[in-house]
C-alpha cells in the first residue's frame, strides 16, 4: 500500500495543511455553485404568469405570525403536479406563487395537509374557530390550540419598517405602499371604511373583521394570510405551456 | 510510509508520543459534560413533542408550549448542542493526539469557545420559544444569533486548523481531514444560508436576502449538507479515532479512508434538491439532486465499510466490551440509512416519501443510531481517560444502555416506516368511483397508534441515556460497580489473542 509511486501522491495533502484546506473548500464548492447560480440567471425559473403581487400589509404581518408559530413544521405550502395532490389541494404550485416570500414556505412535512391554496376555501369564521380550538371542528385534529392569539393586539407600529426592508432584497413595494403600510393595514380589518386605496395597490385582498375584535389582532393577520394563499394567479387564464419552467 | 504513519496514527495515544507534551483536557471535560446535558434535554425534548402529536392537549394552550415552537429546540438541542459539544469534544480531543501537539491558542481559547457556543445554545433555544425565528429549519436562529454562533466558529476554526498546522507528526492524520472539512463547509453553509436584512438594528426581525425558488434551493444546500457534513463528516471524524483506537486495530484501508473522504465531500453538496422533488424547483435541479444522492451511496457505504472493517481481528471485543458495540452499531446503523437516503432520494420513491413520516424515521435512525451511537461510544472512551480513572464504573451499565436504546430506536423507526408509507398511500387512494378515499384528517387519525409507539421508543432512548449520566457520574467519581465481568468464554480464548 505504500504510495511511492512517481507522479501524484496523497502523500503531498496530507502533509500541507493549506493545500488540503484549498483543496477541500474547491470541492464543496462546485455542487453548490453549480445548482445555486443559475436559479438567477435562467429566466424561465419563474413562470411568466399575473396576479401575483407583494402582500399587503396585514398579510404580511399574518406571514410573520406563521413563521414565529413554526406552522411550516407541519403545513407545506407546495402542491406537487399528481392528480392525488391536484384534486385535494388545487393546481399544482408555481414558482412564481412564492417570489415574494422571504424566506419560502414549501415546508417539508404535512402533518397538517398543505396550505398553498387554503385562501378562500373556509370562511373566516370557520379559520378563527379553527384556529382558537382546532378539534371543535375537526376532531380527529392534532393542531395545537391558538386561542391567546385571538385577542392579542397586533404590534404594527413599525409595519412600514417592515415593506422597506422587503424592498432592499428586491420585493417590488412602491413608495406609495410604505407610506401607506400602516393605513392599509387598519383598513383592511374595517369593511365599513375606505378600502379603495387598499383594494388598488392589493387586488384580492380580504377585507374583513375576522376576528371580531375591537383593535386588530395577531389573529387577525394570520387569518388575512391565510385567506390570500393561493388565490392571487386566476389559472382560467393559462394554457399548461405557459407555465413551463 | 504513509501507511505505517497512518498505523501510527491509528494507534495513537500511545506512551511514546507523551513524552514532552501534555495535552490540555480541561476544555474538552467541559464540553464532554455538556454534550451529555444537552443530550438529555434535546432526547426529553423530542419525546415531549412525540407526545404532543399523539396527545395535542400536551401543547397546553400556552404559546411557549407548541409543538411548532418547540419543534426547533428539539432540534438544535440535539443537532447542534448534543451534537456540536460531541464534536468539539471529540475533535479538540484527538486532534492534540493525531499531532502531538496542544491545542492552538491553548486551553483559555478553548474555555472561551466552549461557553460562547453554550451561550449561543441557550439563547438561540430562548428565542425560539419567545418567537423569534428565520423560519428556516436547523437555521432558526435570527441574524445577531447568526454573528455570534460566527464568531465563534472562526475561534474554533482557527483553533483546530492552528493545532494542525503546528502539528509534531509530519502526515495529517485522517480523522483531522474529516474534522476540518466539516469545519469549514458548515462554515460556509451558515454564512450562505443566513445572509439576511435586519427590518432594525434593535430588533430580532430580519428577512432572508433571496426569496421563493432560490431560497428554497440554498435552504436544502445548506439543509442537506448540515446533515452531510455536520452530522456526517464531524462524525465520520469521530469513527476515524475512536473506533481504531477502542478495537486497538489500525484503520481497515487507507486506500479507501482517501477515495471516500473526496467523493464523500463532492457529491454530498449536490444532493440537496431531493428535499424539493416535483416542487417548483426546475426540474434539471431535482435530476441533479436525484443523481448525486444516488451516487452518494458508494462513498457513504466506502466509509461504513472501513469502520466496520477495522474490526477485523477483533471481532471478538464486541462481546466483552458494550463501548466498541456502541461504535460499531453506529457504523452499522450509517450505513443503513445512507442506504435508505438515496432509496428515498430517486424521484418516484420520493413521490410516496415525501411530505410523511417517513423522512422523519430516516432522519432519526440516522440521527440516533449513527449520530448518536458513536457519540456515546466516544464519550464512554472518554470519560474515563479525561478523569484519569482506570476503568467505567459499570459495563454492564453501558450494555443495558445499548439495548434500552437500539429497542427504542426499531420502535421509533419501524413506527414510522408503517406510519409514512400508509400515510402516502392514503393520500393517493381513489375508491372504485374515482373519489379521493381518504380526507387528510382520516389519514391523520390513522397515525395515532404509531405515534404513540414513536413516543415510547423515544421514552426508551432517554431511558437509556440516563442509565448514562448515572454510570458516568459513577465513574467521575472513581467508583467501580461490583458485577461480573465480560470475559472471553475459554474455548473462544484463541480468537483474541493477539
Amino acid at each position: 500500500m505504500a504510495q511511492d509511486k512517481k507522479g501524484f501522491s496523497h502523500d503531498l495533502i496530507e502533509r500541507n495543511t493549506l493545500l488540503l484546506i484549498v483543496l477541500v473548500l474547491i470541492t464543496v464548492s462546485i455542487g453548490g455553485l453549480v445548482q445555486i447560480v443559475p436559479l438567477f440567471t435562467i429566466e424561465s425559473t419563474i413562470e411568466k404568469v399575473e396576479g401575483v403581487r407583494p402582500y399587503s400589509p396585514l398579510e404580511l404581518a399574518g406571514q410573520n405570525i406563521y413563521l414565529r408559530e413554526g406552522c411550516y413544521n407541519c403545513h407545506s405550502q407546495q402542491i406537487r403536479p399528481f392528480r392525488d395532490e391536484v384534486e385535494r389541494y388545487g393546481h399544482y404550485s408555481l414558482a412564481a406563487e412564492s417570489m415574494y416570500d422571504h424566506p419560502f414556505q414549501w415546508g417539508s412535512k404535512r402533518t397538517g395537509p398543505d396550505l398553498a391554496r387554503v385562501g378562500g376555501k373556509y370562511s373566516n369564521a370557520w379559520q378563527v374557530a379553527h384556529l382558537v380550538n382546532p378539534r371543535a371542528v375537526v376532531p380527529e385534529s392534532i393542531m395545537p390550540t391558538y386561542g391567546w392569539m385571538k385577542e392579542r393586539p397586533l404590534s404594527y407600529g413599525d409595519i412600514g419598517d417592515h415593506l422597506k426592508t422587503l424592498k432592499i432584497v428586491g420585493v417590488p413595494y412602491t413608495d406609495e405602499q410604505i407610506a401607506n403600510a400602516k393605513a392599509d393595514l387598519e383598513a383592511q380589518k374595517n369593511p365599513d371604511g375606505d378600502t379603495a386605496g387598499l383594494m388598488k395597490r392589493y387586488p384580492k385582498a380580504v377585507v374583513a373583521n375576522f376576528t371580531g375584535e375591537k383593535t386588530v389582532t395577531e389573529m387577525d393577520a394570520l387569518v388575512a394570510y391565510l385567506q390570500v394563499l393561493g388565490t392571487m394567479v386566476d389559472f382560467t387564464k393559462y394554457q399548461s405551456k405557459q407555465l413551463q419552467q | 510510509m504513509t501507511s505505517a504513519t497512518l498505523t501510527s496514527g491509528a494507534t495513537l495515544g500511545s506512551q511514546r508520543v507523551s513524552e514532552d507534551v501534555r495535552y490540555h483536557e480541561d476544555a474538552i471535560r467541559l464540553f464532554v459534560i455538556a454534550a451529555v446535558f444537552w443530550g438529555v434535554v434535546g432526547f426529553l425534548a423530542g419525546t415531549f413533542i412525540a407526545l404532543q402529536l399523539a396527545f395535542p392537549a400536551l401543547n397546553l394552550g400556552l404559546e411557549w408550549t407548541s409543538f411548532g415552537r418547540l419543534r426547533p429546540v428539539h432540534t438544535s438541542a440535539v443537532i447542534f448542542a448534543f451534537g456540536g459539544n460531541v464534536l468539539f469534544a471529540t475533535s479538540l480531543y484527538s486532534v492534540q493526539r493525531t499531532c502531538r501537539q496542544y491545542l492552538f491558542g491553548g486551553e483559555g481559547l478553548a474555555k472561551f469557545i466552549f461557553w460562547n457556543y453554550n451561550v449561543f445554545i441557550v439563547l438561540a433555544a430562548l428565542s425560539y420559544v419567545l418567537g423569534f425565528t428565520q423560519g428556516k429549519e436547523y437555521a432558526e436562529p435570527e441574524w445577531i444569533l447568526d454573528l455570534y454562533l460566527t464568531v465563534t466558529w472562526v475561534l474554533y476554526a482557527v483553533q483546530f486548523i492552528g493545532t494542525v498546522m503546528t502539528r509534531r507528526e509530519s502526515h495529517i492524520y485522517v480523522a483531522n481531514w474529516f474534522f476540518m472539512a466539516f469545519i469549514l463547509t458548515v462554515a460556509i453553509l451558515h454564512i450562505g444560508n443566513n445572509i439576511n436584512v435586519p427590518v432594525s438594528l434593535f430588533g430580532m426581525k430580519s428577512y432572508t436576502f433571496v426569496s421563493g425558488v432560490q431560497s428554497a434551493m440554498v435552504q436544502w444546500w445548506y439543509g442537506h449538507n448540515a446533515v452531510g457534513f455536520f452530522l456526517t463528516a464531524g462524525f465520520l471524524g469521530i469513527m476515524y479515532y475512536f473506533v481504531p483506537k477502542r478495537a486497538e486495530r489500525p484503520v481497515y484501508s487507507y486506500r479507501l479512508s482517501i477515495v471516500h473522504f473526496w467523493t464523500l465531500i463532492f457529491l454530498y453538496i449536490w444532493a440537496g434538491p431531493h428535499h424539493l422533488h416535483y416542487t417548483s424547483l426546475p426540474d434539471w435541479a431535482q435530476t441533479l439532486g436525484m443523481t448525486f444522492s444516488v451516487m452518494l451511496w458508494m462513498p457513504s457505504w466506502g466509509g461504513m465499510i472501513n469502520g466496520i472493517m477495522t474490526l477485523s481481528g477483533a471481532w471478538d471485543k464486541l462481546r466483552t466490551d458494550p463501548v466498541l458495540r456502541f461504535l460499531v452499531t453506529s457504523v452499522a446503523f450509517y450505513g443503513m440509512s445512507t442506504f435508505e437516503g438515496p432509496l428515498m432520494s430517486v424521484k418516484p420513491v420520493n413521490a410516496l416519501s415525501h411530505y410523511t413520516d417517513w423522512t422523519v424515521g430516516h432522519v432519526h435512525s440516522g440521527a440516533l443510531g449513527w449520530v448518536a451511537f458513536v457519540s456515546f461510544g466516544a464519550i464512554y472512551y472518554l470519560v474515563p481517560v479525561l478523569w484519569k480513572r482506570s476503568q467505567l464504573y459499570s459495563m454492564r451499565l453501558v450494555s443495558y444502555h445499548f439495548w434500552t436504546a437500539t429497542i427504542g430506536i426499531v420502535l421509533y423507526i419501524t413506527a414510522m416506516w408503517v406510519s409514512g408509507i400508509m400515510q402516502g398511500l392514503m393520500w393517493r387512494a381513489y375508491d372504485n368511483l374515482g373519489f379521493l378515499q381518504y380526507s387528510f384528517v382520516e389519514t391523520v387519525a390513522a397515525m395515532h397508534p404509531f405515534y404513540v409507539i414513536r413516543a415510547m421508543g423515544g421514552v426508551l432512548f432517554v431511558t437509556g441515556a440516563l442509565i448514562m449520566v448515572y454510570n458516568l457520574w459513577r465513574t467521575a467519581k472513581g467508583d467501580v460497580r461490583i458485577e461480573k465481568p465480560y470475559v472471553t468464554t475459554p474455548h473462544k480464548a484463541t480468537v483474541g489473542a493477539a
